[in-house]
């Protein structure tokens, strides 16, 4: 437990320090929303109906920025060698680079993205609820992205091949993350079931995601 | 006879090789028996002439998903047991996988434009096909990127169990979705909807299918095999060069 801190620390250290560049995936965030009224035009009606599917998509793809540089760092200097000969399991280890990734990644879209539906025309009182599907639905992003991320990192071109790898299978997370966000706005559908579904699928892909991350990187590596 | 026999692959090309006429000879009878059936199949009450496109989308779906169950099944080959030509299998499936699945997205987008009006909709059966067809995609793109055959083999069976996984659940949430295509009749409780004298045809037309499928991955599991001997032939021959 000692260790899986200790990494989980580290990580977040260089992330938020210089040339870490935890920010630059709210930034992407930011400009993307920023980006959407240019292309659909400015009628606040319109953007009131697709916010919810554009704070998705921008959390996702914003997501998507900061993987391929979970595992590809680590192993280019080395640090990655050391990780998997240590103590502690493997699965282990890739579990809390996942977390410091989400912490620093993921928690800021969240934190920002009632501000950008507010931009978006999304109405006050849901702003809420559409920042809790974010943080429901994005540790299923950043665990299912781990796999793509650890299956890439010994490649060339890893980077490109990870977006074409991750984005089929995070489908699933953002149909119930926009069904359930659109719940909370217009209804008439519940909001519980496809909230729970994606708390479903992000728990699932917590507890599968390291299981099949390590053993890529196992197979990476050797 | 074990599996594991023919873990040799000289073995298993002299096997290929022996069978392979065979499997040809019995694709093209069957295929020849099934598109006879088809084409004196009477057209549908509804659908005229146009449901004669069914003998070539319903069974290259099948063959889209079974071509995935293939290499599901390789791919716990490579990983669990490390049979060296699982991955070979694996391999040669993914592309004629591919290749059966965009057949049946185009079937069914001809097929969709007299019937529904339109080439595509955003249904969660064709969706679902579209995104099996993309999982293929990344797939082969794994492949392509790896440049030493046996790494690239292994990450790609990594990436086929998860995608067996995912499927399941990207099926769900996408019927979820939303749902236009009509649901499966042809396996279904209380016997298929479909009138026997189509149903005939198409089940020839699914064997006709899966004889060719068959026939194809054999051949290119040999062509895999020989082309890496070729590889490490020219390997051996490059380092002989750089010692001399």
């Amino acid at each position: 437990m000692k260790s899986f801190a200790a990494l989980l620390m580290r990580d977040v250290r260089l992330a938020v320090r210089v040339g870490g560049g935890a920010l630059m995936g709210a930034m992407f965030f930011l400009i993307v929303v920023v980006m959407t009224p240019f292309a659909v035009g400015p009628n606040l009606r319109l953007l009131g109906l697709i916010g919810p599917a554009i704070l998705w998509l921008g959390g996702e793809l914003a997501t998507l920025l900061a993987l391929d540089r979970l595992f590809a760092t680590d192993h280019e200097d080395g640090s990655l060698d050391l990780i998997r000969t240590g103590e502690i399991p493997l699965e282990l280890a890739v579990a809390a680079k996942a977390v410091a990734h989400w912490l620093t990644t993921c928690l800021p879209l969240v934190v920002i993205s009632p501000l950008l539906g507010l931009m978006l025309n999304v109405e006050a009182r849901a702003l809420g609820w559409v920042a809790l599907t974010l943080l429901a639905g994005t540790p299923a992003l950043t665990f299912i992205g781990l796999v793509g991320a650890a299956l890439a990192v010994a490649l060339r071109r890893g980077g490109l091949l990870l977006a074409i790898l991750v984005l089929p299978l995070t489908i699933p997370v953002l149909i119930f993350g926009v069904a359930a966000a659109n719940a909370a706005i217009a209804g008439p559908a519940p909001f519980g079931p496809p909230f729970t579904i994606l708390c479903a699928l992000s728990l699932a892909s917590v507890v599968l995601g390291p299981v099949a991350a390590a053993a890529a990187l196992r197979y990476a590596m050797e | 006879m074990a599996v594991i026999d023919f873990a040799n692959p000289t073995r298993f090309l002299k096997l290929a090789n022996r069978l392979l006429p065979w499997l040809a000879v019995a694709t093209v009878l069957t295929f020849a028996y099934g598109l006879n059936g088809a084409l004196h199949a009477p057209d549908d009450y509804q659908q005229g002439a146009t449901v004669k496109i069914m003998f070539l989308h319903v069974p290259s779906a099948w063959l889209g998903m079974f071509g995935w169950m293939l290499m599901s099944v390789a791919a716990l080959g490579t990983l669990v047991w490390r049979h060296p030509l699982a991955d070979v299998a694996g391999k040669a499936a993914a592309p004629i996988g591919a290749a059966f699945t965009l057949l049946c997205l185009v079937t069914g987008s001809l097929w969709g434009r007299p019937m529904w009006g339109t080439y595509w909709v955003w249904d969660a059966r064709l969706t679902s096909v579209l995104v099996l067809f993309l999982l293929y995609l990344g797939v082969l793109a794994l492949y392509w990127t790896a440049e030493e055959p046996g790494r690239g083999a292994r990450a790609a069976a990594i990436l086929t169990l998860v995608g067996a996984v995912n499927i399941p659940i990207i099926k769900f949430s996408v019927d979820w979705w939303n749902t236009l295509h009509q649901p499966a009749s042809v396996f279904r409780m209380g016997g298929s909807s479909i009138d026997p004298s189509i149903l005939h045809p198409l089940f020839a037309m699914a064997i006709a299918f899966t004889l060719l499928f068959v026939t194809l991955h054999l051949a290119a599991m040999r062509n895999e095999i020989l082309r890496r001997r070729v590889r490490a032939m020219r390997l051996i021959q490059a380092q002989g060069l750089a010692s001399a």
